[in-house]
């Protein structure tokens, strides 16, 4: 399992990219696996205002769907266009080419309450216990 | 006793409880509490033999008027169209009607393969990029068009013709309360949608614009100028149409239509008492997965051999659940089906064949019937299959005298709307033989 | 020899035709002469053009090529695929049902009308309920049905009730449901068998419950004890209970949901019932009410006035229309002929035949694969692949394996609360030597995990295609013939 150390993590599954005041989005490897062939990435509106915990994508397997919730408020500002053509890139490249969107952070106080590659793992950990 | 659905002797049963290990089939439903048991046998009738049954629904079925010994005139969502023989042979095949849905594709690639062939003809027909593998009905299918267009715009009211089936109309508020959705009936002039009472409540609120064409008073709506208008504050289109009718009415896709829904009953499956019958469900590719309901897909084995597969189940309620584009899951495979055996059948040309029979003969029945003392023209907005006449005396009464001649009349449409009193809405298919429209000509002439 | 069959539209040539149209015998217009131009068709829909010899043989090529349960065994969990006896197929037929008009006067139908009247009695008993409704045309359209009754049941109390409690063990529909009725859906976790956490319950119901959704017999297979219990607790918070009948074949003529408590049901004619499940559809729905809920009914409702039968559309509480007339009528004259050839006798012995079919294969199989539950289940069991999982084979493969041996496949992954899930529902109407062949069969399999699972992983072999490239269809979808 790939849990980059640079990266934060939401308990959804979600990693954050943080440069500045903009974050880039993504699945982590553990959620793109879960999810098996990803077929279909609902992208969010470029402009649209992200609330914490509030759902803004939607990942789409051949046989399961997962809501992306936004681990941070924001807007979004950039959406990776290229998923609508090649989704399977989520799978491939779940932290590089596989990035959902990027978002301008409106409160970055909120970027502390995200876990660290190390509480992340420790979370998988916990989840395969049951 | 013993029934020739349950093979068991007692013997098979007894071995089969040694072999559980239990002492009777009791046993097996101890987990149901005793105090909650029936403690009595179900009171409904003793079962029949198989010649008992077939004489019991001999004599019910004797009971209804029906078109084999009766001439229909009566159309309003449910038709007499002529099907084919070979329509009910495919449908007799029990590969077919004894098979659940496709979640297995290697075991039904007969099925599958049918209903993509079903989805292309039907995309086809409505002129929209991809259609679903069935709804319901007609009704329903209004329904799940109106929900999808408040899902895609994110906005809550509808603007209804009032020239759509009184029926689907009510289906759809029925189908709309309980979500808050705002329904407004629009008047109709001329037995058409009022466009300019249209023009006035269209607003960036408005999620749809419904209409049905031919609408349910027969007349054809001007699908163009409905669509402009409708996509000018960004509400969509949706279209209800006869699917026969488009062997020569243009594709409402052509159009301008988002969503195109319709009965599709005409299409080889019979008027059976109001159903089983298809809501067919058709719309852009944009918007391919907001769509309710199955979609068949193409792809290939790891052989390269092209095959057909359930796509797009993420929509679906047995993987999305609350979040699914609908609740649907078994739906009118079978009927689907029927169309496709019917579409295939009848062909290219025949459709256009069966289109313009119905219209030619509807035509020359208004003429005739309009040229009659006591039967007058009510609209003069152009009309397909079916059409409004005012009778000098009310139809229910020349309805039943009618009956006496083998006739079933015209819907009495004073029962839907008080301003139609004495007003019959006549339906003419290709199956009417003119001898049969000069004899209701003639028996309406001496009845008015 | 696998091969993919041509197309309905690869096939004719311009000009064919199927079948013979008659000629025009009024005097023939022009289509502009009689529709301005502006609304007639600019190019004719691109349908086939087939000889009636070559559709029939596209159509029973397609029929080979297909699995129905006149094929072989077909144990698909929660769906009863039973025998569809071949009567009810001829009676439907019968001009007088399949030719009548729904919207004839009323005198001409009256014996349609007495078989839908009739109809309403006997699942009404069956289900101990006050009143039937045959209008929905499937299970999760009798259950938004059910659903809008008890909404608009709480909305005329003057009560404002919008959650709907379902257990995380449920049918999909029944959230997909709540959710299409404006309802929010409460989960609640379920026990390890698949039965209600009673303090779960008792946490989740409120002066909001409008509703509890529960099949019972679970969506295990096994029925839920506390029955009693749990409808108290919903009832006293002034909830409903909602009874899907999915489940309902292991229990006619031997326990009733209305004496269980449930104040509205439905049924799967085409599961329960007989009724053909067609390739998906067309079903029937028909719900049952206690006696609050009869003047919520959709309309119209069929009613006995001396000895006529009358479609009553007048009736003010009614919750309106969820089909354009009266429901899958063609369906219900199956049913009705199914309940009148087995009699109160024959659809007990339906259902216990049903669990004696259930437990008996799941005591020959609990030795070979894993069975979560150790006790007896009703009309359909539970394995699951944990005992193969060691030699790489998964549940899907074990599916996939029973294709080479020419049967259906148990329903899989399904219910999602137990991991890797077989469900087998046998149903009654399958002989002691056909699931001994079954058995075998799957005894075979469990032996070849060990010598041999790339049979397994590998399978099917002797489909008429392979496994199929379902992320490819999805990505890319490719659902309509382009010329």
């Amino acid at each position: 399992m790939n849990i980059p150390q640079e990266l934060k993590y939401s308990k959804d599954h979600e990693w954050v990219k943080v440069e500045g005041n903009r974050v880039t989005i993504g699945i982590t490897d553990y959620a793109q696996q879960q999810l098996g062939d990803v077929v279909f990435v609902e992208l969010p509106e470029v402009g649209a205002d992200l609330t914490v915990g509030g759902g803004f994508s939607v990942v789409e397997s051949v046989k399961a769907v997962s809501d992306v919730y936004a681990p941070i408020s924001g807007k979004v500002i950039e959406v990776n266009e290229a998923l609508v053509d090649a989704p399977e890139t989520v799978n491939q490249e779940p932290y590089d080419g596989g990035w959902i969107a990027v978002v301008e952070v409106a409160d970055s106080s909120e970027l502390n309450e995200l876990l660290s590659s190390d509480d992340y793992e420790k979370l998988l950990a916990e989840e395969g216990d049951h | 006793m013993a029934w020739s659905y349950l093979p068991h002797t007692e013997e098979d049963r007894r071995a089969m409880l040694d072999s559980i290990g239990v002492k009777s089939v009791e046993d097996l439903f101890a987990d149901i509490p005793a105090e909650l048991r029936m403690d009595r046998s179900l009171n409904i009738p003793a079962a029949l033999s198989e010649p008992e049954l077939v004489h019991h629904f001999a004599t019910l079925a004797k009971a209804n008027a029906n078109a084999t010994e009766y001439t229909y005139f009566l159309g309003a969502g449910a038709y007499d169209h002529y099907i084919p023989s070979v329509v009910d042979h495919v449908l007799r095949r029990s590969e077919f009607y004894t098979a659940y849905t496709q979640y297995q594709p290697e075991i039904s690639q007969g099925y599958l393969q049918a209903l993509w062939e079903y989805q292309s003809m039907i995309a086809e027909l409505t002129g929209m990029a991809v259609a679903n593998a069935s709804l319901y009905d007609g009704g329903t299918a209004v329904a799940e068009a109106a929900f999808m267009a408040a899902g895609v715009t994110g906005r809550r009211e509808f603007l209804v013709a009032g020239t759509v089936h009184p029926n689907y109309r009510t289906v759809l508020k029925t189908y709309g309360i309980d979500r808050n959705y705002s329904i407004l009936e629009m008047n109709h002039k001329d037995s058409l949608i009022d466009v300019d009472q249209l023009r006035m409540k269209l607003n960036r609120n408005i999620a749809a614009v419904i209409i049905q064409t031919p609408n349910f008073f027969g007349s054809i709506e001007d699908v163009k100028t409905l669509a402009e208008l409708a996509h000018a504050q960004g509400a969509l289109l949706v279209v209800a149409v006869d699917p026969i009718s488009l062997g020569l009415l243009e594709a409402p896709g052509v159009l301008g239509a988002d969503i195109v829904v319709g009965e599709g009953q005409s299409l080889g499956i019979p008027m059976s008492f109001g159903g089983p019958y298809l809501g067919f469900f058709a719309t852009t590719e944009k918007l391919m997965r907001k769509m309710p309901g199955r979609i068949v897909g193409q792809t290939v084995d790891h052989e390269g051999n092209r095959g057909f597969v359930l796509t797009l189940q993420a929509r679906e309620q047995h993987i999305r659940r609350e979040k699914a584009t609908s609740n649907i899951c078994s739906n009118q495979a079978l009927c689907a089906l029927a169309a496709a055996v019917y579409l295939g059948t009848v062909g290219r040309a025949g459709l256009q064949k069966v289109a313009s029979l119905s219209m030619n003969k509807a035509h020359y029945a208004y003429k005739q019937l309009t040229g009659l003392q006591g039967c007058e023209t009510v609209f003069n907005a152009p009309f397909f299959k079916e059409f409004v006449v005012r009778l000098s005396k009310p139809v229910a009464e020349v309805n039943q005298a009618l009956l006496a001649d083998q006739i079933i009349g015209g819907l009495d449409l004073g029962r839907y709307d008080a301003k139609l009193g004495h007003c019959m809405l006549v339906c003419v298919t290709e199956k009417r033989t003119r001898a049969d429209i000069d004899r209701l000509v003639a028996r309406l002439g001496a009845i008015l | 020899m696998r091969k993919a069959k041509a197309l309905l539209f690869e096939l004719g040539q311009p000009g064919r035709c199927a079948v013979d149209l008659p000629q025009c015998d009024v005097p023939e217009e022009t289509s502009e002469n009689l529709i301005p131009a502006k609304f007639l068709r600019k190019v004719p829909a691109a349908l086939p053009e087939v000889s009636q010899q070559d559709l029939m043989r596209h159509y029973t090529g397609l029929s080979q090529r297909n699995f129905g349960v006149d094929s072989g065994f077909y144990p698909l969990g929660s769906c009863t695929m039973k025998y569809n006896p071949k009567i009810n197929e001829d009676v439907s037929r019968y001009s007088g049902f399949a030719l009548a008009h729904p919207l004839q006067d009323e005198s001409t139908v009256q014996g349609a009308l007495e078989l839908l009247y009739n109809v309403e009695q006997y699942l009404a008993e069956i289900a101990g309920m006050d009143a039937v409704s045959m209008q929905p045309v499937a299970g999760a359209h009798g259950e938004l049905t059910g659903l809008k009754l008890i909404r608009a049941y709480h909305r005329h109390r003057g009560e404002n009730r919008t959650k709907v409690i379902v257990p995380d063990s449920a049918h999909g529909t029944n959230p997909a449901s709540a959710a299409v009725c404006g309802l929010d859906i409460v989960e609640i976790k379920s026990n390890s068998d698949g039965s209600v956490d009673i303090e779960a319950l008792k946490n989740a119901v409120g002066q909001d419950t409008a509703a509890l959704m529960l099949t019972n017999p679970s969506t295990l297979g096994m029925f839920e004890t506390s029955i009693k219990e749990i409808a108290e607790i919903v009832h006293d918070a002034g909830g409903l209970l909602y009874y899907d009948g999915a489940n309902a074949n292991a229990i006619m003529g031997i326990i009733r949901p209305g004496d269980m408590g449930f104040d509205v049901v439905h049924f799967n004619l085409h599961k329960t019932f007989s009724t053909p499940h067609g390739g998906g559809g067309p079903g029937s729905g028909p719900i049952g009410v206690k006696k609050d809920l009869i003047p919520f009914l959709p309309v119209p409702v069929v009613v006995k006035q001396g000895d006529r039968l009358h479609l009553d559309e007048e009736r003010p509480l009614s919750i309106g229309k969820v089909h354009a007339f009266y429901g899958n009528f063609g369906i219900i004259v199956r049913a009705y002929a199914y309940i009148r050839a087995l009699g109160p006798d024959g659809l007990k012995q339906s259902s216990q035949d049903a669990v004696l079919n259930a437990n008996y294969v799941l005591s020959q199989l609990k030795d070979d694969y894993y069975a979560p539950f150790e006790r007896f289940c009703m009309h359909e069991c539970i394995l699951t692949s944990k005992n193969q999982k060691s030699a790489g084979v998964r549940t899907l493969d074990i599916a996939k394996r029973l294709l080479d041996y020419g049967y259906h496949p148990p329903t899989i992954y399904f219910p999602l609360i137990v991991e890797e899930a077989l469900m087998i529902e046998p149903t009654e109407t399958e002989s002691k030597e056909t699931l001994d062949s079954f058995i075998g069969v799957m005894r075979k399999i469990a032996e070849e995990a060990k010598e041999d699972a790339s049979l397994i992983t590998n399978a099917p072999q002797t489909t008429v295609v392979g496994r199929l490239d379902e992320a490819t269809a999805a990505r890319k979808p490719v659902v309509k013939w382009k010329a």
